[in-house]
């Protein structure tokens, strides 16, 4: 508990935290100083000069008055604002004045307008009318700082807060001030454009109309918008959001505020990737395949009885994409056990290993590491994670740390990252698919936390190698997948080896717990099939249907066998948008998109990130209401109306509190020798590239980092290849050829973004770590 | 232009000199003027791989200080100080006459690239006023005439040398390397100090 | 008996002054050899003793100031010499770091072995080429004879072109590589300055001055000048005088001494107003001429010591062109960083200007000096105090003068009359 200290402002006494601002003692107290400049998770500057207030510390008081902004309370401290002390009051006019001094009056076309610091402080603090009779600063307007920031600099009240975001909190200071005095501007170096994953959150703090986003620059009024709490739909990193929605239409989004998990930040993909929900190609009404083989409309009752008539007609199995809510995925593994008697079903529509299912029954379900572990570390050891790629408010708050305090990060990788530059981590460079002996060799203490991306279940033997440490070390473990449903997916059973709550599927106890909550007679005993056994069993005529929710089968490794597979099963889909599965599927529903449905995404941390429907009118229903009409034309009630019921159930079934699953350990396979021209592939996936939620944001898309095939200078020079030379990498199923870019990275390594324009792998290749390519000069 | 690896080893001597590097990056601004003639693109981004930043912080300074040229100024530039003491006792008229007689403006280059004109602030030499600088070298107790004539030499290839300063004005490149610290050998050349400044120690040896 | 006191300037007129051999010829180092035996304390109570005060312009003890770093904090020291002369009049470090740049690194050799710091910076300003060049040929001299080097490192750094960085804050953020923007304080340079680390920053002529105090002790200095304002100083005269220059001289000295050394201002002319310290002291009359120039006497008249810079204007001078010239001056080199200088010198330029032109109405003079109110004291750092300095003080003394514009709808001056040249044909 920090000390202490009580102050008097305005008359009244305060006691906050030593360290406590004056701005924010007063805010305490209800009295609201204006500022512009001021902001709570930057490092005060003063610049700005409007909070200006009369100070005076054991009856000394200041000669002038003082900014509350830089100033931490003192015992024996007596603060004056513009509500008691005169002076005050005429130094906040008097600077308000001079902040109008070169702003346009352009309030009726701005943004800003309606929603404006400057506007409001303006009338709340400032005088009605201006003394200015000058000429007014002027500048070229608007410019494109990136593709998707625009900046009129006329409008720029200089306050830096754009500026310090970019520098302390992204580590990205790619816009500066540039100039001085009057003419000081914000600016870009000419050949680099403002192209930083969190450049929309200085568009948020801006306090002014200077920084606009291309997506909402002259969309809306701020007073036509209806703004709606939600949580970003994205990835597993949880943040809170909120959607700003007109007549039905999602306007834009915003990071929202919590203080625990995304502070006031986010990243441009979950700001600026929201047009997939109103895309012209939506699905809206079902479709059953006809006689000829064509999806024709249907109504719901027809594609219902068509639907339950399939699943009913062989052996079936689940696939539930990692992008479900918690609610949605619990219908899916109610569904899978209770409906279709089995406990095949898998939400890992991505490259997974049965390893990764152990790892996932024994170490993640239930765990309970948080960000505040990351504040808390002596150290962060990151595995198959890039956090600024994969989950960037981990990256943020690790990167918080860094600055803050230097904290140690050390990154086990093939390749080294952007963001391990900025963090100034300790590289352990290793070949693809050797990870487990570097992380075996890790020092930890149990102040430590381990981040464990969900790219590890690539390399065998990592995550064994990862929990060994864990153990011997006794340092804090989590593990943190890229899509935000997959920790929901995993506490809500919807996977072949647990069921809700953790309760492994082989434990008959917990099994007779689920089956009498459920009113079911039994659950099998037997461990369910995996994504890729599911598959397999397709292919081979052991399972007969699908039922496939949210799934891009491209999005595996096996995506060749995943489309035989769909060809060949009867295949229900449950889809906002056409894919390739309901390019193959019997039956198509269509579901609600995140923004039109309530429910919550558990994040990394297990976290539950609720939220409502941002769109009120929407007539999409959800997964979870459609799987009850299913079951119901099934004959079978599976009592999940709404999210609510579902939400009241998984809270009574409670959490298992036996004894875990085991957890068998994999070896490291042996590194395949290559020949000169072969590399072992590695890659991940940007932030920012082909991913299907980010379609048709162009703005966006035009700040995504460059494609390139990224070799060592060992193998560049061997090869004779310098930046920007053309490289093809192959393998049997194909090939993909990139501009060279020479960097850290191991010399058995070749690296390429592996869903990126001109790079997808997974499609191009078949592979994406760990296997053998051919690597040569195109 | 491309710097050559001698150009890169003096830079990492620059370096050197400070206990962290990115303090270099205002002597390393004057050496890219020695070499460009004003602040390029391509200097910048070179200063900003050496130092290990962005190049945005590298365009935040050089544009932060009027010394630093975002385009080519004159193999001779000629400052002529026109804050308050100076323009009042004819560093206006100057300027001025300087202007019509070059025919360019502030900021400007006379078209064969030999002499650019800034009006400037005080440069510290207030009792040798008035004042003009080329290429930073003080030009003592200018008059219009002086001035034009002083200019005129300069477009002949045979410039008046200072009159605090080395026996020749150096070029405006040689200057900006002196002033990213490098050694030219003039410290010697030139009086130690003009009339003004040992005026008091002159009239109190006189014993007044 | 004369009111001079050459110490800093005394051997100036040796043509070679400025090298080594001139330097040492006159017991150059000898200081420096002398401190070096010395405990560091007993140097910092010398300099406290001797009443030195900074000559950069605050005027505030120099080894108070030395005093406040912290001992035995295991970190490393900067000592940082404050050489960018930029305030408009002032002309003395400039001369003397032309003519003897050496008594600044034996100052600067002293200094950091007082203050317990290995590494000492000369922040110059970059418009000064051959100054420039005088002072890193004396350091490549001092290292070459084994003077520095040996415990003391010293780097001449070369500003360009910012007035801002001669507030010390600013100064150290140009040094560290930044925009010479002014920081935030606390932390004060003493706890935390250069890179972080306990600094210094002195003054030229304050640095310069501490090897003559070593050598002839405390009692020495402190015999010259006032009660509280301690030693020699460098005065320097320019504008409309007959002999303008540098005048050494004790503290306490007045303007009508120092004209009379001059011959005067120019034949035929009277003093119409001068600067006791740079454009941002506020300016004085003929009224005051008999104002003992030290910290205490200036103050005491309404205005500050400053940098000891006399700019004389005579009755020829537009005091509004004067004030405008200094105002733009102030936009021109406001960093950009706080609004009250920023967009109030951006404001005042534009009121000036009409003034000047004679547009405008006495209600505009009000308007003006109620901005000035809403700037002095509202800034971040006080260059925009000193940009409301001449005007408050111009307006005070001369109101009239400003009304003259106005009913006479333009100026009433002949700018050709106030030139060093009129009636030579120009």
């Amino acid at each position: 508990m920090s000390e202490m200290i009580t102050v008097v402002i305005d008359g009244f006494e305060v006691s906050v935290p030593k360290g406590t601002l004056v701005i924010r003692a007063a805010e305490q107290l209800g009295i609201q100083i204006p500022r512009f400049c001021d902001h709570p998770l930057l490092d005060p500057v003063g610049a700005c000069r409007q909070c200006l207030v009369d100070i005076e510390i054991n009856g000394r008081a200041f000669p002038k008055p003082q900014a509350s902004c830089t100033i931490p309370v003192e015992t024996g401290m007596i603060v004056k604002t513009q509500l008691t002390s005169p002076v005050a009051d005429k130094a906040q006019r008097g600077v308000m004045e001079l902040l109008l001094v070169n702003h346009p009056l352009d309030c009726p076309v701005c943004d800003k307008g309606g929603e404006c610091p400057l506007q409001n402080q303006a009338m709340s603090n400032g005088q009605g009318s201006s003394r200015f009779e000058g000429v007014k600063r002027t500048f070229e307007k608007p410019i494109n700082i990136s593709s998707q920031v625009l900046l009129d600099r006329e409008r720029c009240v200089l306050c830096a807060r754009c500026t310090r975001f970019s520098e302390q909190i992204a580590s990205d200071p790619f816009i500066t001030l540039n100039e001085r005095g009057a003419l000081q501007q914000v600016g870009i170096y000419e050949n680099k454009p403002f192209e930083s994953y969190f450049s929309g959150n200085t568009v948020q703090i801006c306090p002014v109309g200077a920084l606009t986003g291309a997506a909402y620059r002259f969309r809306a009024r701020p007073f036509d918008l209806v703004s709606t709490p939600s949580a970003c739909e994205h990835c597993a990193s949880g943040c809170d959001m909120r959607t700003d929605v007109r007549r039905g239409k999602t306007l834009r989004r915003l990071a929202g505020e919590d203080a625990s998990v995304n502070e006031e930040w986010n990243c441009d993909k979950g700001r600026w990737a929201f047009k997939y929900v109103t895309a012209v190609d939506r699905l809206k009404v079902p479709m059953i395949r006809n006689d000829s083989g064509e999806l024709v409309e249907a109504s719901w009752p027809e594609a219902l009885a068509v639907a339950a008539a399939g699943l009913k007609s062989a052996k079936a199995a689940v696939l539930v994409g990692g992008r479900a809510t918690h609610e949605d995925a619990y219908g899916y593994s109610k569904f899978a056990r209770v409906v279709l008697g089995t406990n095949d079903i898998d939400f890992r529509s991505r490259i997974s290993s049965d390893e990764e299912r152990q790892f996932i029954a024994a170490r993640v379900v239930g765990s309970s590491t948080t960000y505040r572990d990351i504040d808390k570390a002596d150290q962060v050891l990151l595995v198959g994670f890039e956090p600024e790629e994969e989950s960037p408010i981990v990256f943020l708050r690790i990167n918080k740390q860094y600055r803050k305090r230097a904290l140690k990060v050390v990154s086990i990788g093939s390749k080294e990252s952007i963001a391990v530059d900025k963090l100034k981590a300790e590289f352990v460079k290793v070949a693809p698919g050797q990870e487990a002996a570097a992380i075996a060799a890790q020092k930890l203490t149990d102040k430590s936390v381990i981040l464990v991306g969900e790219r590890a279940a690539e390399s065998a033997g990592a995550l064994s190698a990862v929990a060994a440490l864990a153990d011997s070390t006794g340092a804090k473990l989590a593990w943190i997948p890229r899509r935000a449903g997959e920790r929901g997916a995993i506490e809500a059973g919807a996977i072949g080896n647990l069921l809700p709550g953790g309760r492994p599927v082989t434990d008959a106890a917990a099994r007779v717990d689920i089956a009498a909550a459920w009113g079911t007679d039994s659950i099998p005993a037997e461990v369910g099939r995996s994504t890729s056994q599911i598959i397999d069993a397709v292919n081979a005529g052991q399972i007969g249907a699908l039922l496939v929710g949210g799934v891009d089968p491209l999005d595996g490794d096996n995506n060749q066998a995943a489309l035989s597979a769909l060809d060949k099963a009867f295949v229900l889909s449950l889809e906002i948008a056409p894919s390739a599965v309901t390019a193959r599927a019997n039956v198509v529903l269509p579901v609600a998109a995140v923004t039109e449905k309530s429910g919550s995404y558990l994040n990394w941390e297990g976290r539950a990130r609720s939220f409502d429907a941002a769109v009120a009118d929407s007539l999409n229903r959800s997964d979870l209401r459609i799987l009850s009409m299913i079951a119901e034309e099934m004959g079978i009630s599976l009592n999940l109306g709404t999210v609510t019921a579902a939400a009241k159930e998984i809270a009574a079934l409670g959490t298992w509190d036996g004894a875990r699953a085991t957890f068998n350990s994999v070896s490291a396979r042996p590194q395949p020798s290559l020949n000169s021209d072969q590399a072992l592939i590695t890659s991940w996936r940007r932030l920012l590239d082909l991913g299907t939620l980010q379609e048709g944001e162009e703005h966006l898309a035009g700040t995504a980092r460059r494609t390139v095939a990224v070799i060592s200078p060992k193998r560049a020079e061997a090869m004779g290849v310098v930046d920007g030379d053309q490289l093809k990498i192959s393998t049997s199923q194909g090939s993909v050829t990139l501009s060279a870019l020479v960097e850290n990275i191991h010399d058995d390594a070749v690296w390429a973004p592996r869903n990126s324009r001109g790079s997808q792998l997974l499609v191009n290749l078949g592979v994406a770590h760990g296997a053998v390519v051919t690597v040569v000069k195109a | 232009m491309a710097f050559s690896t001698e150009d890169l080893s003096t830079m990492d001597l620059i370096i050197k000199r400070y206990p962290r590097s990115r303090s270099a990056i205002m002597p390393l601004l004057h050496y890219v003027q020695s070499k460009a003639g004003y602040v390029t693109n391509e200097g910048i981004e070179v200063i900003a791989k050496l130092l290990q930043l962005e190049a945005a912080e590298v365009t935040a300074v050089s544009t932060f200080y009027t010394q630093y040229k975002p385009t080519p100024v004159g193999e001779y530039h000629v400052g002529v100080c026109t804050n308050t003491l100076c323009a009042i006792m004819g560093g206006d008229a100057i300027f001025a006459s300087l202007k019509d007689h070059l025919g360019i403006g502030n900021d400007e280059v006379t078209a064969d690239g030999k002499v650019s004109l800034e009006h400037i602030e005080c440069n510290a030499a207030c009792d040798y006023a008035p004042v003009v600088m080329a290429n930073w070298e003080f030009y003592d107790n200018q008059t219009v005439e002086s001035a034009k004539e002083l200019v005129d030499s300069m477009r002949a290839g045979n410039p008046k040398p200072p009159t605090r300063g080395p026996n020749r004005l150096v070029t405006y490149k040689e200057a900006s390397a002196v002033l990213a610290g490098l050694n030219d050998g003039l410290a010697h050349e030139g009086v130690q100090a003009g009339e003004p400044t040992l005026l008091g120690l002159k009239l109190s040896k006189e014993g007044k | 008996m004369t009111k001079l006191a050459p110490v800093l300037s005394a051997h100036w007129d040796e043509k070679d002054s400025f090298t080594l051999e001139g330097y040492k010829r006159h017991g150059g180092y000898k200081a420096a050899q002398k401190a070096l035996t010395m405990d560091p304390d007993a140097i910092i109570q010398l300099v406290k003793d001797s009443g030195l005060r900074g000559r950069g312009g605050a005027g505030f003890p120099t080894g108070m100031k030395w005093g406040f770093i912290p001992q035995g904090d295991n970190k490393d020291h900067y000592l940082v010499v404050n050489a960018d002369e930029s305030e408009p009049g002032t002309c003395k470090d400039t001369p003397l770091l032309m003519a003897n740049p050496h008594v600044l690194i034996e100052g600067c050799i002293i200094a950091c072995h007082a203050i317990r710091a290995k590494h000492a910076f000369i922040y110059i300003r970059g418009e000064v080429t051959h100054v420039v060049r005088r002072v890193n040929q004396a350091i490549a001299d001092a290292y070459a004879a084994g003077i520095l080097g040996n415990g003391v490192d010293v780097v001449l750094h070369v500003g360009a072109g910012a007035y801002i960085c001669g507030e010390e804050t600013a100064l150290l953020d140009s040094l560290e590589g930044f925009r010479g923007q002014p920081r935030l304080r606390p932390p004060f340079p003493a706890i935390a300055g250069l890179y972080a680390r306990p600094t210094v920053v002195n003054n030229v002529e304050s640095i310069a001055s501490v090897p003559a105090i070593v050598m002839n002790g405390a009692e020495w200095y402190q015999s010259m000048g006032t009660e509280k304002s301690k030693g020699t100083t460098l005065y320097s005269l320019s504008g409309h005088v007959v002999n303008p220059g540098q005048f050494e001289a004790p503290l306490g000295v007045t303007l009508r001494e120092i004209l009379d050394l001059a011959g005067g201002v120019r034949p035929g002319h009277r003093l119409k107003f001068w600067t006791p310290g740079g454009s941002s002291t506020p300016l004085f009359t003929d009224a005051h001429l008999d104002v003992p120039l030290d910290y205490e006497g200036v103050a005491a008249a309404g205005s500050m010591l400053g940098t000891k810079a006399l700019q004389i204007f005579d009755e020829t001078t537009c005091v509004v062109r004067a004030v405008l010239r200094w105002t733009e001056f102030y936009k021109h080199e406001s960093c950009g960083k706080c609004t009250p200088c920023r967009e109030g010198t951006w404001w005042l330029v534009q009121i000036l200007r009409d003034l000047e032109d004679g547009k405008g109405t006495e209600a505009d003079l009000a308007k003006l000096l109620d901005l000035c109110d809403n700037i002095m004291g509202r800034s971040f750092c006080a260059l925009g105090d000193g940009a409301t300095s001449p005007i408050t003080s111009s307006i005070k003394y001369f109101r009239d003068e400003y009304i003259a514009h106005l009913t006479n709808g333009a100026c009433p001056f002949d700018p050709v009359a106030s030139t060093l040249f009129v009636g030579a044909g120009a």
